[in-house]
């Protein structure tokens, strides 16, 4: 399949693949587990939310979301393809996966806006 | 092809062996080529944990708390850990593979792998750091 759109999804899955390398397991250690479960200080919600306030925070926390999203939908599709022998169904496996990171960004993006 | 040609119902098949769909149990490399694949999905949990947690935010303390609370719940609990194993098998296995995705040239000689995997790998401490520093300050 060599369409135009290819070097774009494979860039995205690539630098999501990259952000999510280098921030995710933090990220999920602190906010997943060590915050809630109470083995860390855990700030406030007045000073999180104080934080997620800032332009720069919400920008990061965009990238954050959105990004891992695509690398997701990039590689699960081929998880489908190849582990559960899908190829049939190739186009609409593509449509679902891309539109669902689609959907997910454009959520973080309304959430993060609207944080006001 | 012309035209006028068409297939007659005699044309032999194709020669295809069926393939189990546990395909990739048959060896180690299979099953940690299908591992490495799987880990995108706790990826995309994460992911949605991260956007749930900026819902939560922008709603006040009461929403911010009950997400806190489902958090603590065995389930979740037990979701973040098993997706924390996958989430650093991403990381390690991504890291280790960086050299071969990323050919790097300095004044024309090849950047040796060991070097471009170590600078994966220093750049993860140095934004783990970063981001705990940032997170716990608050």
């Amino acid at each position: 399949m060599a369409r135009p759109i290819t070097p774009l999804l494979w860039l995205l899955f690539s630098v999501g693949g990259t952000v999510a390398a280098l921030l995710f397991p933090v990220h999920l250690f602190l906010n997943g587990l060590a915050l809630p479960l109470g083995w860390l200080p855990a700030p406030g919600y007045a000073s999180l939310r104080a934080l997620v306030e800032h332009p720069l925070a919400r920008l990061y926390l965009f990238v954050l979301i959105s990004l891992p999203l695509f690398h997701w939908a990039h590689r699960f599709r081929y998880t489908l393809y190849d582990g559960l022998q899908l190829k049939h169904l190739t186009a609409l496996i593509a449509v679902l996966c891309y539109g669902a990171a689609l959907v997910g960004s454009a959520l973080a993006a309304y959430t993060l806006w609207s944080i006001s | 092809m012309s035209a006028g040609s068409h297939y007659t119902p005699y044309h032999p098949r194709w020669y295809r062996r069926r393939v189990s769909v546990w395909w990739w149990l048959q060896s180690r490399s299979y099953t940690g080529f299908v591992l490495r694949e799987l880990t995108s999905v706790f990826v995309a949990f994460f992911a949605l944990i991260l956007l749930g947690e900026v819902r939560a935010l922008g709603q006040g303390p009461d929403a911010y708390a009950r997400f806190l609370a489902r958090l603590r719940s065995p389930l979740f609990v037990t979701l973040d850990a098993l997706s924390l194993a996958f989430l650093l098998f991403h990381s390690i296995t991504w890291f280790n593979l960086a050299p071969t995705a990323m050919v790097v040239r300095v004044r024309g000689k090849r950047v040796p792998g060991l070097v471009i995997a170590g600078a994966n790998y220093a750049a993860w401490i140095v934004l783990s750091a970063a981001v705990a520093a940032i997170v716990l300050r608050g």
